[in-house]
């Protein structure tokens, strides 16, 4: 077990640094200059070189690659230009909002997603099953932000029941006004992911309730519920769990649009905000922890899977 | 001698059976053409539609801002007067090329890139970890990086979303270069002398086309959504040429008072990639049954 964490930590180095190039690049494809930004609008040009040289962007691009993974290796993500914080500083400090929004979401998505699936794979062609597969199309085809839009409309402005916007901690505001603040976001969230999950678990449960040892378990008297829950479901799960990196980065890339309609002050926002301020240590920053967390789901996924199919090895 | 004539069929009369057998089981999907007829119609508004209400999708009114939807604009109007419903046909001409050029540019490198990694296997590697790295950050946020460094036209957000979209459709034709590299039939033709190029062009790149297509028709979905998610942002085909995404972008500080403004763009985005959704489905049934879903 240890042995396979290790092999597939391993097998992720070469990723996770083209991961770091690929931030680097895509700051250095931005137009404008990182110094004239600092410096502002009315700036000397002598002002603008002496910033220039401070952030040592007067040095070939290699070298600035060099130093800036030198500085990776000691932990260091930069400063943000804007911000006057480190960027890790700045991600901590959203990282709260963002991982709330997640969890809620996670917790509607999983049980009613995978609840769906089972009965859509169990009532197969019914009118459920048909139901099941409405969602998960309108969960593809329908944008996100009109739907967080339209529903702020109905359920903050027309009904009042609650906040359109704005995020209130859950330590210091407590735990009534932090669920207000997200239960809405939570909710357009999973309705995307619903879709999508009860979908995957639908055709994995379909191949396993055609196998021989379904029938075994009714064959030998095993309740209906036994059969499909715990012979038939745990069968299936292998897929759902193969699926549930894509549910996490749908989840990320989801949130980048949902924070900006409601207002939420997470990691999403701070990368848009960084985008839009061409805050270049700030992008490259979070697009690079981004990357790191979305290769490191990869590799929990990859774990937990050999976990519950023991066939599965990483040698 | 007749009966044995008989069931010899000639290889291109096989294949021109299968191509049939193809068309007859998508005439028969019903996903399918639910799917094509929806954006069949959506292809004509956006074709025909903008001649025949004859008005500018730009011509300002300052005595007819925000009229609700009525016989003179049947989906209302906006802040400067401007009618919603000549402005969602127009609209629909920059979002449906707009989709329909990503898919087109995902599709080309993503098969050039596919088939080179997973026909030559020494470069296979080092593609794949690239096109891995790629993929490493959301879709959505890599388009908003590239758009923003572009700037807000409409061609950049193109080129954005072929970047997010690219590495993903290498990898689904990538998998099945694997799959059709061990097929027999591509032994007994490099045995018989063809070249890596002929091998290619006539034996593989046919061979996966099934899955390309699919994955295609969900890519032209999903940048019909993005476009109007990055518009929303902020760095979408800047206004005043209309897109589905400005519209709905513009009308949202008015999205209390003045619904309809961002409701039908909205509503034609949907079901536009719903349509293709639908298509797609049909088609992942007909041409690639083992095929699950990518994002």
């Amino acid at each position: 077990m240890f042995r396979a964490i290790i092999v597939r930590l391993m097998q992720s180095i070469p990723v996770l640094l083209l991961v770091a190039v690929l931030s680097f690049i895509l700051m250095h494809l931005l137009p404008g200059d990182p110094a004239v930004v600092i410096a502002g609008a009315d700036a000397t040009p002598a002002a603008v070189e002496r910033i220039r040289r401070e952030l040592g962007l007067d040095q070939p691009i290699w070298e600035q690659l060099l130093s800036w993974f030198l500085g990776l290796a000691q932990g260091k993500f930069g400063s943000s230009l804007v911000l006057n914080q480190t960027v890790l500083s700045a991600v901590a400090e959203r990282l709260p909002v963002t991982l709330s929004l997640a969890a809620l979401s996670l917790t509607i998505t999983l049980p009613i997603g995978i609840t769906l699936g089972i009965l859509a794979a169990y009532f197969r062609s019914s009118w459920i099953d048909a139901g099941v597969m409405m969602i998960a199309l309108i969960g593809v085809s329908v944008p996100s932000f009109w739907i967080a839009i339209l529903s702020v409309i109905l359920f903050s402005v027309t009904l009042g029941w609650v906040p359109s916007s704005g995020y209130a901690p859950l330590l210091t505001a407590g735990p009534g006004p932090w669920f207000a603040s997200l239960i809405q976001p939570a909710m357009v969230l999973s309705l995307f992911q619903i879709g999508f999950l009860a979908r995957m678990t639908r055709s994995a449960m379909l191949d396993v309730l055609d196998q021989d040892f379904i029938r075994t378990a009714r064959a030998k008297g095993v309740s209906e519920w036994r059969t499909v829950g715990k012979h038939g479901f745990r069968n299936a799960l292998v897929a759902v769990v193969t699926v549930s990196g894509i549910i996490l980065s749908l989840l990320i890339g989801g949130s980048v649009v949902v924070e900006q309609v409601f207002a939420l002050p997470g990691i999403g926002r701070l990368v848009v905000q960084g985008i839009m301020a061409r805050d270049y240590p700030l992008i490259q920053g979070t697009m690079l922890l981004f990357g790191f967390a979305f290769v490191l789901i990869n590799v929990a996924v990859d774990i937990i899977y050999t976990l519950v199919d023991p066939r599965v090895r990483y040698d | 001698m007749t009966d044995v004539m008989l069931a010899v069929t000639p290889p291109q009369m096989l294949a021109k059976r299968r191509r049939f057998r193809v068309l007859r089981k998508l005439a028969a999907h019903r996903s399918f053409k639910i799917g094509l007829v929806l954006v069949t119609i959506l292809v004509l508004c956006a074709i025909i539609g903008p001649m025949l209400t004859g008005i500018d999708p730009t011509a300002m009114s300052i005595r007819s801002r925000f009229k609700p939807p009525s016989v003179r604009f049947p989906f209302g109007s906006d802040q400067y007067g401007r009618d919603i419903l000549t402005r969602v046909l127009h609209g629909g001409r920059l979002s449906l090329s707009l989709g329909l050029s990503v898919a087109l540019i995902s599709g080309v490198f993503g098969a050039l890139i596919g088939v080179t990694a997973g026909y030559f296997r020494a470069i296979d590697p080092y593609v794949m970890r690239l096109m891995d790295a790629l993929m490493a950050f959301p879709a959505i946020l890599l388009a908003i990086g590239i758009g923003a460094a572009l700037g807000a036209q409409a061609s950049s957000i193109v080129v954005a979303l072929s970047v997010a979209y690219v590495p993903r459709t290498a990898r689904i034709v990538r998998a099945s270069v694997l799959v059709i590299r061990e097929m027999e039939y591509l032994q007994a033709a490099r045995v018989s002398g063809a070249g890596d190029l002929h091998i290619i062009v006539k034996h593989v790149l046919p061979n996966c086309l099934g899955p390309l297509i699919v994955q295609l028709t969900f890519i032209f979905a999903y940048a019909i959504l993005a476009e109007a998610a990055l518009s929303f942002l902020g760095i979408g085909p800047p206004p005043p040429t209309p897109s589905w995404g400005n519209i709905i972008a513009e009308g949202r500080d008015y999205s209390v008072e003045a619904w309809w403004v961002m409701l039908f763009p909205g509503l034609a985005v949907s079901l536009a990639a719903l349509g293709m959704n639908l298509l797609g489905d049909g088609l992942r049934d007909v041409l690639d049954p083992r095929l699950k879903i990518e994002t």
